[in-house]
């Protein structure tokens, strides 16, 4: 234990030495030049989210979901991303960190305790097909390295859909769960990739599902991308997505 | 526990014939090795924090190369008859703003010891500042071979890579250039053209913990230099997609730092750093893998395995072996009719000894038959390690499995078997896997010949020594494990 605390340090020693490797990514909207980008500089969420205003969207042409109701960050600190084995991450997700954790349905503003930290709920829609969260974290001035980001959403399905898949792709390890059940684990020090992991197969039900996962980051970026898959692989389209 | 020997056994086989994979020799000890460049017959790479590598032939690398300037995981190109050399400076770090720069710098030579070498002083291209979505350092350089434009991409996976023009005469920025977004989830990102596509090379994964580190090389193509680059799966590496260049294999993890050298067409390298070689107490060295060509992807070959092998014609499929008797085994037919509830016994290869005082005592001819599995037609294949070697391989002699008689060059630029390994130039071996996934077989040297030939098929029975046609299946050869 012992050494691998060392060698965590050691490494991270490493990266400040040489300015080397931070996590993960994000996407602005299309591909933007660097003299927009210097705008990133200001402390604000504007630059990639919107506050919820109308009653309920559809997801991306790509089937993302891009409302969320999201949790301003747990404190979790950790040195490093490489922690986070499958155990760990059972452990810490299994943690209870505020009343209601598995079942509250938020609404924006209300907020909750974590032990001495009073965290609110933000009901936002993304204007990039993945939701950053260090961008959440940082335009709010909240902590943004070593946390744990919870996220919720509210999928209207039609009619249900049997044999569908929940694609998910985080920085840096996540769990997911739909309908209280857990629909995913992704585990290790890991980048945003779309369709990283994909659910075994789930069935959507008529009317109201509720998707919560949890997002846990030591240093670097932090995102996450979700969406449905049927069962030809292609997203699921015909949804709206609501944060009641 | 009968079942444990015969897998003991086994797995002692199975080592005995592909042996290990071998990595750089001298002390190839670099993080982020910079594309290899060749100056004056030596080859050349820079690393982060300063320095690099030389190395007189390929195969084994020391340090003394000199770039100024430290910073992080430079890249090289060569312009006309000068080297531009570019590198991030940063401040930057898991704890700290990510304020980055770009540098790059020009210099008539790489030779420390020349009195032409003088970096130019460095010149800006590109910056990044406090928490914009981008590191501005780990640059990788393209000098477009269709229209003679040079770009540089560079980024970390703090926000974006990004992709800048610069100009080829001066090093510097083209005015009005925007930089472009191109790929997320990348660092120490390289580009590279080939046939009528653009690729971006990244790195992905854990950087920088050793035998932990998950580095691998991924890859996406674009029709355009400034993207979209998408992988196999048609995902955009703006989303994260990118498909496998290389991975951990062997005693080696975590590539990272992609470069590209043409040896000539068909022969290509990739150079990268291993972030930890077990069999080099764990120390990120420099790598160098033949670079393959699969259905328009480029994938990392395997250095060359010692072993015992085959050595198969891609022209016909027959084998190459010794112009002996053919010595046939004993006829153990079945007859047809013969009842059935005879119990089955193994009947055992035809062994070196069977055969070999059937052999003449001296040079023996080499040709090309159908593969029969006999000593004849088993050739052992190992590195001379006093030899010395080339970009990415020692020196091989090739001998009949059992003895030492080997395969060599003749000055009518012909191949033989001699009686005894001597360790002569011409029957030193260079192997380098081609582009196709297929391999190149060359003598070191022709005696009285400064030609370079190759093993070839000039039937598809005989072999000989002509110059590397990579559009002739003549010019290739397979190694089977049988």
């Amino acid at each position: 234990m012992k050494i691998n605390q060392k060698s965590l340090f050691l490494a991270a020693g490493f990266v400040v030495l040489f300015g080397l490797g931070l996590q993960a990514q994000p996407d602005a909207p299309g591909r933007q030049m660097d003299y927009e980008t210097k705008g990133d500089t200001t402390r604000s969420i504007a630059a990639y989210f919107t506050p919820v205003s109308s009653k309920k969207v559809t997801p991306d042409s790509e089937g993302f979901i891009r409302r969320w109701l999201l949790l301003e960050p747990i404190s979790k600190p950790n040195r490093g991303n490489t922690v986070f084995t499958d155990s760990y991450l059972r452990q810490a997700f299994d943690t209870l960190y505020f009343a209601n954790q598995f079942t509250i349905l938020p609404k924006d503003g209300e907020k909750v305790k974590v032990g001495e930290q009073e965290l609110a709920w933000h009901a936002l829609d993304s204007k990039n097909f993945n939701t950053k969260l260090f961008r959440f974290a940082y335009g709010l001035r909240k902590p943004h390295y070593g946390v744990i980001f919870w996220a919720v959403t509210v999928v209207n399905c039609p009619q249900e859909m049997k044999n569908v898949r929940m694609a998910v792709g985080s920085n840096s390890a996540s769990m997911w769960w739909m309908n209280g059940k857990e629909a995913l684990l992704l585990s290790g020090d890991r980048r945003m990739v779309m369709d990283d992991c994909v659910s075994n197969r789930l069935t959507l039900n008529k009317g109201k599902n509720i998707i919560r996962g949890a997002i846990i980051n030591g240093p670097g970026m932090s995102d996450f991308c979700v969406r449905f898959l049927d069962e030809t692989g292609a997203p699921i389209k015909d949804l709206t997505i609501t944060c009641e | 526990m009968e079942k444990i020997k015969i897998l003991g056994a086994t797995a002692l086989l199975t080592t005995v014939l592909t042996g290990t994979a071998i990595a750089q020799v001298g002390k190839p000890f670099i993080h982020d090795p910079s594309t290899i460049m060749e100056c004056d017959g030596k080859y050349y790479t820079f690393g982060t924090g300063g320095g690099g590598l030389i190395s007189e032939d390929g195969w084994t690398w020391n340090g003394g190369a000199e770039r100024p300037g430290r910073g992080a995981a430079p890249d090289a190109i060569k312009i006309g008859d000068r080297y531009l050399v570019v590198y991030g400076s940063t401040g930057g770090g898991l704890g700290g703003g990510h304020d980055g720069i770009i540098n790059t710098m020009w210099n008539k030579t790489l030779d420390p010891k020349s009195p032409d070498f003088k970096f130019s002083d460095p010149i800006v291209v590109a910056s990044s500042e406090n928490m914009e979505d981008c590191d501005a350092i780990d640059p990788g350089l393209l000098l477009d071979p269709t229209d003679g434009r040079l770009w540089c991409s560079y980024g970390t996976y703090f926000g974006f890579i990004r992709i800048v023009e610069l100009d080829p005469k001066t090093g510097k920025r083209v005015e009005g250039n925007k930089a472009i977004d191109i790929a997320i989830d990348c660092e120490a990102t390289d580009l590279m053209y080939q046939d009528g596509w653009y690729y971006l090379l990244g790195t992905h994964g854990t950087c920088c913990d050793g035998a932990n580190s998950t580095y691998n090389i991924v890859v996406g193509r674009s029709k355009k230099v400034t993207g979209p680059y998408i992988d196999n799966m048609g995902r955009d590496m703006i989303k994260g997609g990118g498909k496998m260049v290389i991975a951990a294999g062997g005693r080696v993890t975590g590539p990272g730092h992609f470069g590209r050298f043409v040896v000539e067409n068909g022969v290509e390298k990739m150079s990268c750093h291993f972030e930890a070689d077990l069999d080099q107490g764990g120390r990120s060295v420099l790598g160098i893998r033949p670079l393959l060509w699969k259905n328009g992807w480029p994938v990392a070959g395997d250095n060359f395995k010692e072993g015992t092998y085959e050595i198969e014609s891609e022209r016909r499929g027959y084998a190459l072996e010794l112009i002996v008797d053919f010595v046939r085994m004993p006829n153990l037919r079945h007859r047809f009719g013969q009842a059935d509830d005879e119990p089955i016994k193994p009947v055992p290869s035809q062994e070196l000894a069977d055969v070999i005082d059937t052999w003449p005592k001296g040079d023996i001819g080499v040709r090309i038959g159908d593969y029969m599995f006999r000593p004849h037609q088993k050739w052992t294949i190992t590195a001379v390690p006093e030899a010395g070697g080339y970009l990415g391989g020692p020196y091989f002699k090739i001998v009949i499995a059992g003895t030492e008689r080997a395969l060599a060059a003749t000055a009518d630029a012909e191949v033989i078997a001699v009686p005894q390994f001597t360790g002569a130039p011409e029957q030193l071996w260079r192997i380098d896997q081609l582009t196709d996934g297929t391999y190149r077989i060359m003598p070191k040297v022709v005696p009285n010949s400064k030609e370079k030939l190759v093993l070839v098929s000039s039937g598809d029975s005989t072999p000989t020594l002509a110059k590397f046609d990579m559009s002739s299946d003549n010019s290739k050869w397979n190694f089977k494990a049988h």
